[in-house]
């Protein structure tokens, strides 16, 4: 996945993504929406993740842009934006990290695990969900609890962009991170 | 995982992970059609729809994503010429707490997925179906979407599938990180591009009323890699690897505090619970007892080391006769588990030695289930967070006397009234965590 944070900070205008929609992303917006031909309503799902692969997060022109081209009303797009935990209306970090807290990861030690990510990259673990996923300062990483990932038996497990990291150590941890490094 | 690349434990049967764990096999199409891949699809083209249904409801096919539904009754709910377009949907969810299965399936083999897709789609008289696939789950999507592709091409999937006349399309869906998802009406609304509330019953089934109110099939990943292997080995055959009523095998998965955790594929009823835990994954971890099991994915109702149940089976003359049997010597198969008070389920077992806190155990669950209700139904989305805030200050040491007799009432109060049955998927723990451990709640005492 590639993300494309946008930076809010400076006084420089902030460009609606609707206005800069490359021409491979609306090929595949095109592709996706042939997968339904009962109904396009049933698209919006798969447009929103490619919409978000390509700018990183669902800004309003986006909602705009999808309703309309799938013939809904904005708030049918809005009412997924705003239910689903996967969509977010704001930039992540280049690279997002993702513990799993649920049980057989939590007895593997995935609360240590994520407090050790985010001290590592500079996040207040304190730090709530409530606007946007905690980010480090330098932008580079976000990390975020997540419930579990289906892969119990290799505790604790995250998932960084799309890679899933199994028995990982706070040990593991550096060199984890020397990974991602964009 | 590390257990998958050991040899098969004595008591494993390999039947839906045959291939994924076999060295150097890859989930391309050729590998699959070396190791007999699309066989049994050519087989189930000249074959009557019926018949196959009837090959599904011998084998005693149980569904594997949690309620266990006989297959193939439910797949006799559909009427294949009522006129009516019909839908097929695999669920690929895989989102309860403890169940590690069908992401090594949709990684591994995907065309073992696919081809008892088609088959399904052909039996059902289904021309369309999708794969729901968890959006955590970003490399199944590619893996899956590549494997569609060449199933494409090579003729198993499109119009007219190998000269049949009979036409199936297929396509992955990804979900957006909602558990609800998983329930089978909440995925039908969420590929219909809705809020993926659950609907409201009846009909109970969506083989009546499903996707674009079109009778629908919806089956997880592993029932449907089944079809396959029922249609290769012969209902008869696949029916005797299991118990009366769960034929077949099933990956156990196991986590938690034992020596080997993994997804083992054991006929259904081949092991008791002692010796999945003992024998088949090493044993507890070393000077440890054995304190709590969660057989079933974190819905189902735990169960507490020492405690033993009152067992009706058939003796050798066909009278019924109860027996008292320990936890360790319970049978992994529906029946037993039901018995005990508890399931099966989604095969998620997760087990707790006595390091464990029984009260942050509950409070870690509590916590996933506040986190997931959709929020449609009010005993749901303000009991789950309710639960979820009094166990959460009992952890703190900030309990008062009433919070476990307030906690089992609310409980009460939500199981049994919600539109979908996640309302009792949350109250379960909380009920018999309360239940069998009574000793771990009490505030106060210390
Ligand atoms: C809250 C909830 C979550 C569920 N999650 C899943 C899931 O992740 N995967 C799955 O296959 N079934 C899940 N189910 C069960 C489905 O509703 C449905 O019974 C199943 O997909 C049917 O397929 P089967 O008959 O092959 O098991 C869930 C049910 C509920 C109530
Ligand atoms: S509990 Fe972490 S992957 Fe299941």
């Amino acid at each position: 996945m590639e993300h494309h944070p946008v930076s809010s900070s400076g006084n420089s205008p902030v460009i609606a993504q609707a206005e800069t929609i490359p021409a491979d992303l609306l090929a595949k917006i095109d592709e996706a929406v042939t997968h339904y031909p009962v109904s396009k309503r049933s698209a919006s799902l798969p447009l929103l993740h490619l919409w978000q692969n390509h700018f990183g997060f669902i800004d309003d022109s986006a909602v705009k842009w999808i309703a309309a081209r799938l013939d809904l009303e904005p708030i049918n797009i809005l009412e997924l934006v705003t239910f689903y935990p996967w969509f977010r209306q704001q930039a992540p970090g280049k690279t997002i990290i993702r513990v799993c807290r649920t049980l057989s990861c939590a007895m593997a030690g995935s609360y240590e695990l994520r407090e050790k990510f985010c001290h590592s990259v500079g996040i207040d673990p304190a730090s709530d969900h409530h606007h946007g996923l905690p980010t480090s300062p330098d932008g580079n990483y976000s990390v975020e609890f997540v419930e579990c990932l289906a892969s119990c038996g290799s505790a604790p497990v995250c998932l960084i962009n799309d890679d899933l990291h199994e028995d990982v150590t706070e040990a593991d941890v550096p060199k984890i991170l020397t990974q991602y490094l964009s | 995982m590390k257990s998958l690349l050991l040899p098969p434990h004595p008591k494993e049967r390999r039947v839906v992970f045959q291939n994924a764990w076999t060295q150097g096999y890859t989930p391309d199409i050729e590998c699959y059609e070396k190791h007999g891949g699309y066989a049994e699809l050519k087989k189930a083209l000249g074959m009557k729809p019926t018949e196959i249904v009837d090959e599904v409801k011998k084998a005693n096919l149980r569904g594997r994503g949690g309620a266990g539904f006989p297959c193939g009754v439910k797949w006799g709910f559909i009427r294949r010429d009522d006129g009516k377009p019909h839908y097929l949907v695999c669920n690929g969810d895989e989102s309860e707490p403890g169940t590690f299965k069908d992401r090594y399936i949709l990684h591994n083999d995907p065309h073992q997925l696919i081809e008892g897709m088609a088959i399904a789609a052909y039996a059902l008289n289904a021309n369309l179906a999708y794969i729901y696939i968890r959006c955590e789950f970003p490399k199944a999507a590619k893996i899956v979407t590549k494997a569609l592709q060449e199933a494409r091409a090579k003729g198993y999937l499109g119009k007219n599938i190998l000269g049949s006349g009979f036409d199936i399309d297929i396509h992955v869906h990804q979900g957006a990180a909602a558990y609800i998802c998983g329930e089978e009406t909440s995925m039908i609304e969420s590929l219909e591009g809705k809020r993926p509330y659950p609907r409201i019953k009846p009909p109970y089934f969506p083989a009546v009323l499903g996707l674009y109110m079109a009778p629908t099939i919806v089956n997880n990943v592993e029932t449907l890699c089944h079809i396959k292997q029922i249609l290769k080995i012969g209902s008869e055959e696949y029916s005797k690897m299991g118990t009366p009523g769960d034929g077949g095998t099933r990956v156990m998965c196991v986590s938690g505090d034992v020596v080997r955790p993994g997804p083992y594929e054991i006929p259904a009823g081949g092991v008791t619970l002692g010796e999945l835990i003992f024998d088949v994954c090493g044993g507890l971890k070393p000077g440890r007892t054995l304190k709590a099991v969660i057989p079933g994915g974190s819905s189902s109702k735990i169960l507490r080391a020492g405690e033993s149940f009152k067992i009706k089976s058939k003796g050798a003359d066909g009278e019924m006769i109860e027996k008292e049997i320990p936890l360790l010597d319970l049978v992994m198969d529906a029946a037993s588990l039901a018995a005990a008070g508890t399931m099966v389920g989604s095969g998620g077992v997760i087990i707790m030695d006595d390091s464990r806190n029984m009260l942050w155990a509950l409070n870690n669950l509590n916590q996933f289930y506040a986190h997931e209700s959709c929020g449609q139904c009010t005993p749901c989305r303000e009991g789950v967070l309710w639960i979820d805030k009094m166990t959460t200050r009992m952890v703190k040491g900030e309990g008062i006397a009433q919070d476990p007799a307030t906690l089992q009432n609310v409980a009460d109060n939500i199981a049994g009234r919600t539109v979908c049955a996640f309302g009792e998927a949350a109250s379960w723990p909380v009920q018999s965590f309360l239940a069998k451990f009574p000793e771990e709640f009490a505030v106060g005492e210390k």
